[in-house]
């Protein structure tokens, strides 16, 4: 489904050139459960923002579905983000001025759909995650696991074919972050979506199909 | 779409209750000053009764000889207005009346300062008064050099305090004048109309001013339609460029335009061009400058104080990317929260400027200023309303909207 081929990225300010990721080759399948690892800094996120077509690299290809994305602009890939990618960050970022619900509806604003109808969906995807009770409070009324429930279901509202999820567990206990793990499972088992999940966890990560190990922006397994 | 924005947008202002009071005085008070103005210029210019007809009116109020030395300017006279005004094409009626003169008429042992404009008939054919008590000068009143006065409001309440002034004497510089008409005030704004007493143009001592090349006198040319300024201008000019022009030995050619109210307007404060054209352009870039100069400085604070709100927000326009917003999607975001700030703003500036209107008309700068926020002046807040919006919020949002998505979801928390 997506594919890195020998992607390299280097950031560069005036003085100074920093090079986030050598030589990366990667193979995302439909349906994939993968994991990358590593120390902090070695470009996991980096590589995970490539993937969502967040970023551009510096030099190789990202493809998707065969198709090289380099060239596309910026409407086409906001509009291939929104259609077949959802994201999950380790800090959650829900909007605290907005209800749960309105929350996951985001993903919905930028389709054609009726207000009715993206509030059907806002709604199932957040009994889906088991939050129903909790569709209009405010993230600050949620404990640090239910808001990233409600991360995970405006990830998977648009019912993407490909979930990113960077340190979903990072700010959750072990208890609260074995009940992510578990949805991801769910959702990668049940309905065939490709799961992507950067942790430090290796006890998340022997979970996972397969691990991707990084180190100083290399691929090391 | 809209209501998710409009939510946010009304959470984001309740968030930053300085800013927001901050950026809503800015917009208010901005508002409040641009509709005032506004209400003035409306006032002069626009077409308020009496001059129901002002879009196809034209004046002429101005005459200029001109030599290799010498120049004389200033009101025109009986003999030019007859000679070279009277009968041009395309104009369905002409009016010839004086300026305003400052006079004093004694009444009840008191002396009262009115200003006094002489008259034709044609004039109260022209402009509809709002008669309270009697008509308007006639006819055979001007033919005949009759002592009969029209009197406005204010005038009729100090001199008749008693009740009616109908058929009532005023006492102006030893001459009486019976009264034959009440007519509500005109303010002073609208300088052709504006007058506390009008007499019969012919109602003067002597009639030397029926001699007089250049005079104290002013010509209201009411045209048929407005297609009719060009061919009645272009034979003024051909009239003036063919004529004689009294003492050739000092002038060699004659200037007079027929002119709108803002032309003239034009020529009072900005000036004229070499053949006496008023700078009509000029003062418009004027007003046009002043305007967006005004705008300009509350517009710059409302950015300054909308990008530090937008920095804060910065893993929102994240997020909305990641999850599909274009740079389209976001501007349209941040203008619309932006435009609903401003009509907050604005609608509290409207507010604002109905009371600032009726400060101004309280003060009695203006003589029977009836200064109002009405429609028009209305539209004209909304239009200010909406430039303001666009000229504060377009750069923040821009800038908002070109964030790399990449770089403010590393690690930031909301």
């Amino acid at each position: 489904m997506i594919r890195l081929e020998h992607v390299q990225k280097t950031y560069r300010t005036d003085r100074i050139e920093t090079v986030a990721l050598t030589d990366i080759d990667l193979d995302v399948e439909k349906g994939a459960f993968l994991s990358i690892m590593g120390p902090s800094g070695c470009g996991k996120s980096t590589l995970l923002n490539l993937m969502g077509l967040l970023d551009r690299p510096s030099e190789g290809t990202v493809r998707l579905d065969g198709e090289a994305v380099a060239s596309w602009e910026d409407k086409r890939l906001a509009r291939l983000r929104n259609q077949r990618i959802g994201f999950i960050f380790q800090s959650f970022h829900l909007i605290p001025d907005l209800q749960v619900v309105d929350n996951v509806e985001i993903p919905l604003l930028y389709r054609s759909s009726s207000a009715g109808e993206r509030r059907r969906t806002a709604l199932a995807a957040i009994e889906r995650v088991g939050l129903g009770s909790r569709a209009h409070h405010f993230p600050s009324q949620l404990s640090g696991g239910q808001q990233q429930r409600v991360a995970v279901a405006r990830a998977i509202v648009g019912r993407p074919d490909l979930l990113l999820a960077d340190e979903p567990t990072g700010n959750l206990d072990s208890h609260m972050g074995d009940e992510i793990m578990d949805l991801l499972e769910e959702l990668n088992q049940e309905h065939g979506t490709a799961v992507v999940m950067v942790t430090h966890d290796e006890r998340l990560a022997g979970r996972t199909q397969r691990t991707v190990r990084l180190f100083d922006g290399r691929q090391v397994a | 779409m809209l209501t998710n924005y409009l939510k946010l947008a009304l959470k984001v202002l309740a968030r930053r209750p300085f800013f927001t009071f901050v950026s809503l005085f800015g917009i208010s008070f901005t508002l409040a000053v641009l509709v005032t103005a506004t209400a003035v210029l409306d006032h002069a210019f626009g077409p308020l009764a009496p001059e129901v007809h002002r879009e196809r009116t034209l004046f002429l109020d101005y005459l200029i000889l001109e030599g290799e030395r010498s120049q004389r300017s200033g009101s025109p006279g009986w003999v030019f207005l007859e000679r070279y005004v009277r009968d041009l094409p395309g104009v369905e009626e002409m009016s010839v009346y004086s300026e305003p003169r400052r006079v004093f008429a004694y009444q009840t042992g008191e002396k009262s300062g009115l200003q006094l404009k002489r008259t034709d008939a044609a004039y109260w054919r022209i402009l509809a008064f709002d008669f309270l008590e009697g008509g308007p000068l006639a006819e055979a009143d001007v033919d005949g050099g009759a002592p009969v006065a029209v009197i406005n409001e204010t005038t009729r309440d100090r001199l008749f305090p008693d009740g009616t002034a109908l058929d009532r004497e005023v006492l102006v510089e030893g001459q009486a004048f019976r009264v034959v008409g009440v007519v509500a005030d005109v303010s002073q704004l609208r300088t052709e109309p504006y007058a506390d007493l009008w007499v019969p143009l012919t109602a003067t001592k002597t009639s030397q001013w029926m001699e007089e090349f250049h005079g104290d006198l002013h010509a209201m040319l009411l045209a048929e339609s407005r297609e009719a300024f060009g061919p009645l201008r272009a034979e003024l000019a051909a009239r003036l460029a063919a004529a004689d022009v009294p003492q050739p030995e000092r002038f060699d050619r004659m200037l007079a335009y027929a002119l709108e109210p803002f032309e003239i307007a034009s020529r009072e404060i900005v000036g004229s061009d070499d053949d006496g054209r008023p700078a009509t352009r000029e003062l418009q870039a004027l007003l046009v400058g002043a305007l967006l100069l005004f705008l300009l400085l509350p517009s710059v604070n409302l950015i300054n104080v909308n990008t530090s709100r937008i920095l804060e927000r910065a893993p929102e326009i994240g997020v909305r990317k990641a999850f599909g917003a274009s740079c389209h999607d976001l501007l349209g975001q941040f203008l619309l929260e932006n435009l609903v700030l401003t009509l907050v703003g604005g609608a509290l500036g409207l507010l604002l400027s109905v009371f600032a209107v009726e400060a101004v008309a309280a003060t009695g700068w203006i003589r029977y200023a009836d200064l109002q926020v009405n429609l028009r002046v209305f539209a004209w807040g909304v239009c200010f309303m909406v430039l303001f919006a666009l000229l504060s919020g377009l750069y923040p949002a821009w800038r908002m909207a070109r964030l790399d998505p990449a770089d403010i979801l590393r690690g930031r928390s909301l």
